[in-house]
This record gives structure tokens, sequence and C-alpha cells, in this order.
């Protein structure tokens, strides 16, 4: 027996353990991703329940969850079409964002002059907080609902506009050169190449934005307020507040944090889609 | 295919005459180039970096213009006449392999369905009719390289020009590569202009090798390779493969010792 069998047998053995080892890290980490959330959202309840109920903390400074998820119930009748307002307020405000946003990238890049005349407007459009923009949207536009739609997209549109303009000129040089050999037209150049290399940076923007659309809709719930907008929710969650109604205030929000995250999700999965068969950012490597 | 003519006996296809580049108005890439194109060429451009090889072929592909001196094609040049391939594969990522190959095609709005044999025919002969609807990303680096052939010979083109297309590859895959490049070259008979820096890769692929030095870039010498065609495996070991590369490996030395 020489040594290098012996080398060799405690080499698979090592292998086989390692892999066994590694096979249960996996399985532990895919239970812990869901577990793990779970039971932090279960203590942080049980803790806020505790001190409401121990301390006597009176429902106008502190409701209890039992009280907030009471509350979810009753008032569903309130809450489930102000979510739905909202809802559309932001879905509208992300389809515009869209089209404005890839319409003036295109624009950009399809002209310098356009850029060099337009791109800066757009930069202090972002910048200005569109809470202070907001009370004079609504002076100048009658109509509410286009004044809450326009606030929410001033706020999502440029995350969109500033990616996927940057993705239109990224495309790779020797794709370019190969596309002038063969004669290629303006259009066939940005449908072929500029439009697929921007779409992963197309898909980032969309990510922010959705997120910032539903931000901007619930700014423009509060500033523009029910008068014009209809029932929101978070023009409830206002109205909550005012009446010292906690316990709604509270149904309110959390219903704006799940739009929040179920548009995240949406948009997770809508990059995901479009780019699994072909970009680094989707694939999953092996380690 | 009718055979090739032996070198002296074939007709041009293009001529550069007196071809010179100049960057930002003082920098000479490419000085007093002449060149004249043969149908059935396999010409290498070889030299040390900076030596305005890669110009030159950007010069012929039309993607940069002389700043003076002419290019001309024989009986006019038309979009048809040209398939290139780069340094890297340089594919569409988000495109499958047959998408890649079609583009040519499809960017003179010719439909896949047209030309779908063509197309077909091209895969086959890089060797990779079975990853037709593989993404580049599924491809290993060599066969990224075949992808990008297929799309350069697919719209069989009278030239194709070639820049350091292998200079990234190991040296098995490279001289797999080399060996199916001459063949592919027997089986549709293009003319091809092919950039290296390597003396062994010239001499196993060429008839003709153009040595060019250095600052300011410039031909120096031509190197002909009398080897007949085909060739294969054994020649990369014969006595007159070892002649040629020494012959081309002392004219690249010259061009290295006058750029110095």
């Amino acid at each position: 027996m020489s040594i290098a069998e012996t080398s060799q047998i405690s080499e698979t053995e090592t292998v086989d353990q390692e892999e066994l080892a590694r096979y249960r890290r996996e399985r532990m980490m895919k239970i812990a991703r869901w577990t793990l959330p779970s039971l932090v959202m279960i203590l942080t309840l049980l803790a806020w329940h505790l001190y409401v109920t121990i301390w006597e903390v009176p429902h106008y400074v502190l409701p209890g969850p039992t009280l907030v998820a009471q509350k979810m119930v009753e008032d569903w009748a309130v809450l489930w079409p102000a979510m739905i307002l909202t809802g559309r307020l932001t879905i509208l405000a992300l389809i515009l964002a869209v089209l404005g946003g890839v319409g003036l990238a295109v624009a950009f890049t399809q002209s310098k002059w356009a850029e060099m005349s337009f791109f800066p407007y757009a930069v202090i459009l972002q910048v200005t907080p569109v809470v202070a923009i907001a009370p004079l949207i609504q002076i100048y536009v009658d109509n509410a609902f286009v004044a809450a739609l326009l606030c929410a997209w001033i706020v999502a549109f440029f995350p969109i506009l500033s990616n996927t303009t940057i993705g239109l000129k990224s495309a790779d040089h020797n794709l370019s050169d190969l596309f002038t050999i063969y004669g290629a037209t303006r259009w066939q150049r940005l449908r072929y190449l500029a439009a697929p290399s921007a779409l992963p940076f197309f898909l980032g923007g969309l990510k922010i934005a959705g997120g910032l659309a539903l931000i901007g809709a619930v700014v423009a719930e509060f500033v523009i307020g029910r008068a014009g907008t209809g029932l929101g929710l978070a023009s409830t969650l206002l109205e909550a507040s005012y009446r010292f109604n906690f316990g709604r205030l509270y149904a309110a929000l959390i219903l704006i944090s799940v739009m929040g995250v179920v548009i995240f999700a949406l948009m997770s999965l809508i990059s995901y889609l479009a780019l699994f068969r072909w970009h680094e950012s989707a694939l999953k490597r092996e380690k | 295919m009718t055979p090739r003519p032996p070198l002296g006996e074939r007709a041009p296809l293009l001529k550069m005459s007196h071809v010179e580049k100049t960057f930002r108005g003082d920098i000479v890439a490419l000085r007093d180039m002449n060149l004249t194109v043969n149908e059935g060429d396999f010409i290498s451009l070889l030299g040390p970096s900076g030596c305005g090889k890669s110009t030159a072929l950007r010069l012929i592909s039309g993607l940069m213009t002389p700043t003076s001196g002419k290019i001309d094609w024989t009986g006019g040049q038309s979009k048809d006449d040209l398939g290139v391939v780069f340094q890297e594969p340089t594919l569409m990522p988000w495109a499958r392999v047959v998408d890649n190959v079609w583009l040519p095609f499809r960017l003179r709005g010719v439909s896949y369905n047209e030309v779908k044999d063509q197309v077909l025919e091209a895969l086959k002969l890089v060797g990779l009719e079975k990853f037709q609807r593989a993404f580049p990303r599924e491809l290993s680096g060599g066969m990224k390289m075949r992808v990008s052939i297929a799309r350069a010979l697919v719209t069989r083109p009278r030239l194709i020009l070639m820049d350091e297309p292998f200079a990234a590859l190991d040296e098995i895959t490279r001289h797999k590569l080399n060996n199916d490049l001459l063949a592919l070259r027997e089986a549709i008979g293009c003319t091809v202009i092919f950039v290296t820096h390597s003396v062994f890769e010239s001499v196993f692929l060429s008839d003709r090798i153009v040595v060019m030095a250095a600052r300011p870039g410039r031909v120096i010498r031509e190197v002909q390779v009398t080897a007949p065609y085909p060739r294969d495996e054994a020649f990369r070991t014969s006595a007159a493969y070892a002649a040629h590369c020494r012959e081309a490996s002392e004219a690249l030395h010259d061009a290295i010792g006058v750029a110095a």
C-alpha cells in the first residue's frame, strides 16, 4: 500500500464530508431565510402587545397589535377603496414615468442638442423637493387627480431617464463598429443595439421608480388632500391622525408598506424575467 | 469553386496606394502604405503593437478614412464585400447564436426565413449547428469566436478582415481554430486579411506576410510563404515551416530594431 493510495482515500472522504456539510448549510440557509424574519416579526408583535397591555398605554398614544388588526377588519370597507385609489395613482404615475423617462432618454441620446438644452431642467425638476412644488401644481392644475399624478410622476421619472440614458450609451464599441460596417440605419441601431444594451439599466431604474411612484403618490395625497384626490390611503392616514383614530392610522400605514413591497417584488420579477437568459446580474453561479 | 491561382497570377481585389493616417495632427499611425490585395490571398499583417496594423484594417473596413492616399476596390465596393472578426467575439449577449449570425442580413432588412439555410450553413461550417438556440454566455471562448467567424462569412463576403481574433484564446484552442480557419477558407474560397503579432500563426495561416514596424507605423517587408494549401498539423513540424518562421522572425526583428 503506497502513500499515494492512502491520501487518495482520505481525500475522497473529505470531499464527501465537505459536500454533505455544504448541503446541510444550504438547507439551513433556505429554512433560515424564511424563519428568521418571521421569528423577528412574531417577537416584535409580542413585545409590542406586552408593552401596551402591561403599561396600559392608551390607544390614542400607541394602539396594540390586536386593535390594529381589529381596525383592519372593521374598516376594510374604507381601507380597501382607499388602497385601490392610491394604487391606481401609483401605477398610472409609474407607467407615465416609464413612457416619459424612456422617451426623453431616447430623445437625449438621438440628439446632443436636445440633451444639452433639456437635461439641466430634468435635474432641477428632480432635485427640487416635490413637497415644495406640489402646492403650486395644485394651484395651476384644476383637476386634483391630474395634479397628484403630476407630483408622483415628477418623483418617479428621473431614475428611469438617467439610467436609460446611460444604458443607451453603453453599447459595446466593437458591436457599434460592426453595425456601421453593415450599414445599419439609425432606427436599426436603436432597436437592435442600443435598446437591448439599455435594458438592464432601465430595469434597475424601474425598481427605484416603483418605490418612488408610491412615495410621490403619498406625498401628493398629503399635500393636495382628500378634497381633490378622493380618499386614498395617505389621506385616510392623515384624517385618522386628526381624529386620534390610531388603530386605523396604523392599519393604513401597514397597507402602504405592503403596497411598496408588492410593487418592488413585481418590478424585481419583471427584471428577472427580462434578463435571466442572458444578463450577468441574473446569473446564479456555483460557489 | 475554381482552384486558387498561384501567387502573382491572382486578380487584384483592392489597392492601397500611399495611404497615410495621422491622429490629432501629428501622431502618424500609418505612413505611406502600399498594398495590393488579390482575390484568394491570405495576408497576415505582422508587427509589434503600435505598428498601425489595426489602423490599416479600420481603414480598409471604412471605419476610418485615410488622411491622404486612397483605397480602391476593383470594380467598386458594396456592403456585401466585407466580413469582420474582432479580437473579442463581439456577440450580442441578448441574442441567440442563430440571431447573432443572422445580424448582417437582418441589418439589410432580410427576414430570417429568407436566409435560414445560409445561416445554418455558416453555423455548420464552424461546427456549431447544434448550438444555434444557445445564448453566447453558454458557450466557451473558442465557441464564441466560431460564432463570430460564422457571422463574418454568412454573407459570403469577398474579403474577411480579422483583427487578432485568437489572441485571447489558449494555445490549444488557437491551434484548433487555425486549422479550422484554413479548412473554411478552402471550403468557401474567400480572401483574408489577418492581423496578428504571432510569427508562428502568420506563417501557418498565410501565403503573404506583411511585416510592419512601429513609430511611425509602416510596412517593412513582405514575406511570401510558398508552402501549398491545404496545410495540416504536419506542416507545423516541417522544415519548410521552420524556415519560413525564421525568415518572418528575422524580418520582425528588423522591424523592432528599426523602431527602437
